[in-house]
C-alpha cells in the first residue's frame, strides 16, 4: 500500500487531525474486535464459570480449556461439516473455473452468429439476484432430482456464477492472439489451445475465482439450507446453525462452534491478504 | 481423454487439408469454425438455461396462479396474488423494514469513504487497520448471527460495554421498535470492509502528481476530498449504491440467523421464503420475487441513466 504524501493545515489543525485520525480508527477497531473477543473468551470458559459470573468479557480460568471446543467438534458433528464443504468446495470450484474459462474462450476467440446475443444472454443474468428466483430455482432443482443431494449446491454454484465469467473474459483480453495463432500454426485444435495456452495463462484469474468463489461458498448459508435439508448433508454453515437448538442457552458451547468456523477464515485471510483484497475487488466490480 | 484424442486427429487436418482444393478446404474450415464455440458454450448455456432464465420465466408464470408448490393442478388466479401484496399491510409492510438497511447502507458507505481516505493517506499501522476493518466480510454469516446474538443478550458484551459509560441496558433484540436498528447495524459492520476494500483500490488508482500539485497550491484535506478524490472514484460509489439497495432490499442471512424474522424483524426475503416454503403459497410468493426482481433491476436501470457507461476500472 503507497501512502500519498502532501499535507495541508497548519501544525496545530495537523496535530488535532492526527489525534481525530487515530480515535476514530482505534474505536473502528474495537468495534469489529470487541464481540469477537467475547466469543473467543466465552468458548474458553467452563460451564461453571458461565454461570458463576455473567460477564462476558471475563477472563478464562484456564487459557487452554478446549472442552468445549471438542464437544463442538463432535456432537456439532463438525468433522462431518467440513467434508460436506470440502466435497462441495473442490467440485463448485473445479466447475466454475471450466465453465468460466471455456465460456470467455468461446467468447473472445471466435467469430460466430449469436455471439452478441450470447454475451446479452450471460449480461441480463448478472443483473438477476439470485436470491429473488430461489422459489421457481427450486423447482427446477427438484424436477432434475437432485434434491438433498451434495450436487445441487455444486450445480446451483457452478450455473449462476457469471461473475467469474466476467473476470475470466477480462483476463481474457489481455492475452494476445498471436499466442493463439502461433500455437494453431503449429498445428494445434482448438482444446489443445484452449488447454496448453489458454488455461495456462489465465492462472492469475483462476486464482482470483477460486479466493473469492471459495470464501462465498464456505460461508453461505442459503443454498445448502434450502437445498440439503438432510442432517447429514450439514454444511459448516448449517451445521453450526443447528447448535441453536440443542445447545440453546449454551453460549460457551456455541462460542466454540463459531470461533471454529471462523478460525480457518481468519487463516486464510491473514496467508493471502493480498490476494483477497485484490480478488474482492475485481469481484464487485466486474 | 477421448477429448484429447479427438483433438489429436484434428491436429492431422490442416495438413491433410492443403493439398484439398481451396473450396473444400474452405468449406471444411468454415464447418468447423461454426461448431467448435457451440462445442464450448453448451454446458455454460445449459446451466444458465436451467438456474436463471427457466427459473425467471417460470417465476413470472407461478405469480399468476394459486399453485401450493406440490400439487399437480393449479389455478390461473390473474392478477390476484400481486392484488393481495398490494393491499394487505401484512404483506407490504416488510417494505418498511427495509428503510432501516437501507439507512444502514448509507451508514456504511460513508464510514467506508471516511475510513478509506484516511487510509490512502500515511498513517501507521496502515494494514494493521485496513485488515481489521476488512475481516468482517471474511467471516461465516452464520457465525456472525450467533456472534451477535450474544453480543446483544441482556447483560451481553453490548450492555456491559455501555454500563462502563453509565448507560442503561436495553433490549437490543427484544424491542420491537430498536430490532432494525440492531439488525442494520450487524450489516454495517460486516460489510462495510467490502467498501473500505473497493474505496481504497480506487483511491489509489488517482495519479498521486494530483496530491502533490494541491498540496503545493495549499488544498486542506477536506478539499482534497472534496476535489479530487470524490470524483475520482465516483463510479465505484455509484456502484456500492446500486449494490447497497439491492443488498438492502434482499436481506436475508442475519435477521433469518438472529431472530427468524420474529418481532417486527421480518424482511422480504424472509417473507417470500416462509410463504413458499412454510405456507405452501407458491404464487403468493413467486409475485412478491417478481416485484422485487423488478424493483431491482428499475434501480439498476435507473443508475446506468443517470451515470451513462462509465467505467469501472480497479487495476
Amino acid at each position: 500500500m503507497t501512502a500519498i504524501a502532501g499535507r495541508g493545515g497548519t501544525p496545530l489543525r495537523r496535530g488535532f487531525a492526527g489525534l481525530l485520525k487515530y480515535a476514530t480508527l482505534i474505536i473502528a477497531s474495537a468495534v469489529v474486535i470487541v464481540p469477537l473477543l467475547a466469543v473467543v473468551l466465552t468458548s474458553l470458559r467452563t460451564g461453571g464459570e458461565m454461570s458463576g459470573d455473567p460477564n462476558p468479557l471475563s477472563a478464562p480460568g484456564d487459557w487452554f480449556n478446549l472442552h468445549n471446543f471438542q464437544v463442538a467438534f463432535t456432537q456439532g458433528h463438525m468433522l462431518r461439516a467440513l467434508w460436506n464443504t470440502v466435497f462441495i468446495l473442490v467440485f463448485s470450484l473445479a466447475g466454475t473455473v471450466l465453465i468460466g474459462s471455456m465460456t470467455a474462450y468461446a467468447v473472445d476467440r471466435f467469430e460466430f452468429r449469436g455471439r452478441r446475443l450470447i454475451m446479452g444472454l450471460f449480461l441480463v443474468a448478472a443483473l438477476v439476484p439470485s436470491v429473488t428466483t430461489q422459489v421457481a430455482t427450486y423447482q427446477v432443482v427438484n424436477e432434475l432430482g437432485v434434491m438433498n443431494t451434495r450436487l445441487a449446491p455444486i450445480l446451483l454454484y457452478m450455473g449462476t456464477d457469471i461473475v467469474s465469467i466476467y473476470i475470466f473474459l477480462q483476463f481474457m483480453r489481455s492475452i494476445p492472439v498471436s499466442l493463439d495463432e502461433a500455437a494453431r500454426i503449429d498445428g494445434a485444435g482448438s482444446f489443445t489451445i484452449y488447454r496448453r495456452v489458454i488455461l495456462p495463462l489465465l492462472r492469475p484469474a483462476i486464482a482470483t475465482v477460486v479466493i473469492v468463489k471459495g470464501v462465498m461458498i464456505y460461508n453461505d448459508f442459503y443454498i445448502p439450507f434450502l437445498y440439503m435439508p438432510s442432517e447429514n448433508l450439514g454444511t459448516i454453515s448449517t451445521s453450526l446453525f443447528r447448535f441453536k437448538g440443542p445447545f440453546g442457552a449454551h453460549w460457551e458451547v456455541i462460542s466454540a462452534g463459531a470461533a471454529l468456523v471462523i478460525l480457518p477464515s481468519l487463516v486464510i485471510f491473514l496467508v493471502l491478504q493480498r490476494f483477497i483484497y485484490n480478488g474482492f475487488a475485481s469481484g464487485a466490480t466486474k | 481423454m477421448s477429448v484429447s484424442r479427438v483433438t489429436g486427429a484434428r491436429r492431422e487436418l490442416p495438413s491433410a487439408t492443403d493439398a484439398r482444393p481451396e473450396s473444400g478446404r474452405s468449406r471444411a474450415a468454415r464447418r468447423r469454425r461454426w461448431c467448435t464455440p457451440w462445442l464450448y458454450l453448451l454446458v455454460p448455456l445449459a446451466l444458465l438455461g436451467a438456474f436463471t432464465y427457466v427459473p425467471v420465466v417460470n417465476m413470472f408464470f407461478y405469480s399468476f396462479t394459486d399453485w401450493d408448490g406440490l400439487s399437480p393442478d393449479r389455478d390461473f388466479v390473474g392478477a390476484g396474488n400481486y392484488v393481495d401484496l398490494f393491499t394487505r399491510s401484512q404483506y407490504f409492510g416488510v417494505f418498511t423494514v427495509s428503510l432501516f438497511y437501507l439507512v444502514g447502507s448509507a451508514v456504511q458507505i460513508a464510514v467506508a469513504l471516511y475510513f478509506a481516505t484516511i487510509l490512502s493517506f500515511s498513517t501507521r499501522f496502515q494494514n494493521l487497520f485496513k485488515g481489521i476493518l476488512f475481516f468482517p466480510y471474511m467471516v461465516n454469516g452464520v457465525a456472525i448471527g450467533f456472534v451477535f446474538l450474544y453480543f446483544f443478550q441482556p447483560g451481553g458484551t453490548l450492555d456491559t460495554v455501555l454500563g462502563l459509560v453509565g448507560m442503561e441496558p436495553r433490549l437490543w433484540l427484544g424491542d420491537p421498535d430498536l430490532v432494525n436498528t440492531s439488525l442494520a447495524g450487524v450489516s454495517v459492520w460486516r460489510f462495510m470492509g467490502l467498501n473500505l476494500v473497493l474505496f481504497i483500490g480506487a483511491i489509489q488508482s488517482i495519479p498521486p502528481e494530483l496530491y502533490e500539485a494541491a498540496a503545493l497550491d495549499g488544498a486542506s484535506r477536506w478539499q482534497q476530498f472534496r476535489h479530487i478524490i470524490a470524483p475520482g472514484i465516483k463510479p465505484i460509489i455509484s456502484l456500492s449504491v446500486i449494490l447497497a439497495v439491492s443488498g438492502a432490499l434482499s436481506v436475508f442471512e442475519i435477521p433469518y440467523i438472529m431472530t427468524g424474522g420474529s418481532n417486527n424483524s421480518e424482511t422480504f426475503v424472509i417473507q417470500t421464503i416462509e410463504l413458499a416454503f412454510d405456507f405452501n403459497k407458491v404464487g403468493l410468493a413467486s409475485a412478491s420475487a417478481v416485484v422485487l426482481l423488478l424493483i431491482v433491476l428499475l434501480i439498476t436501470w435507473v443508475q446506468r441513466l443517470l451515470i451513462p457507461d462509465e467505467r469501472v476500472e480497479l487495476s
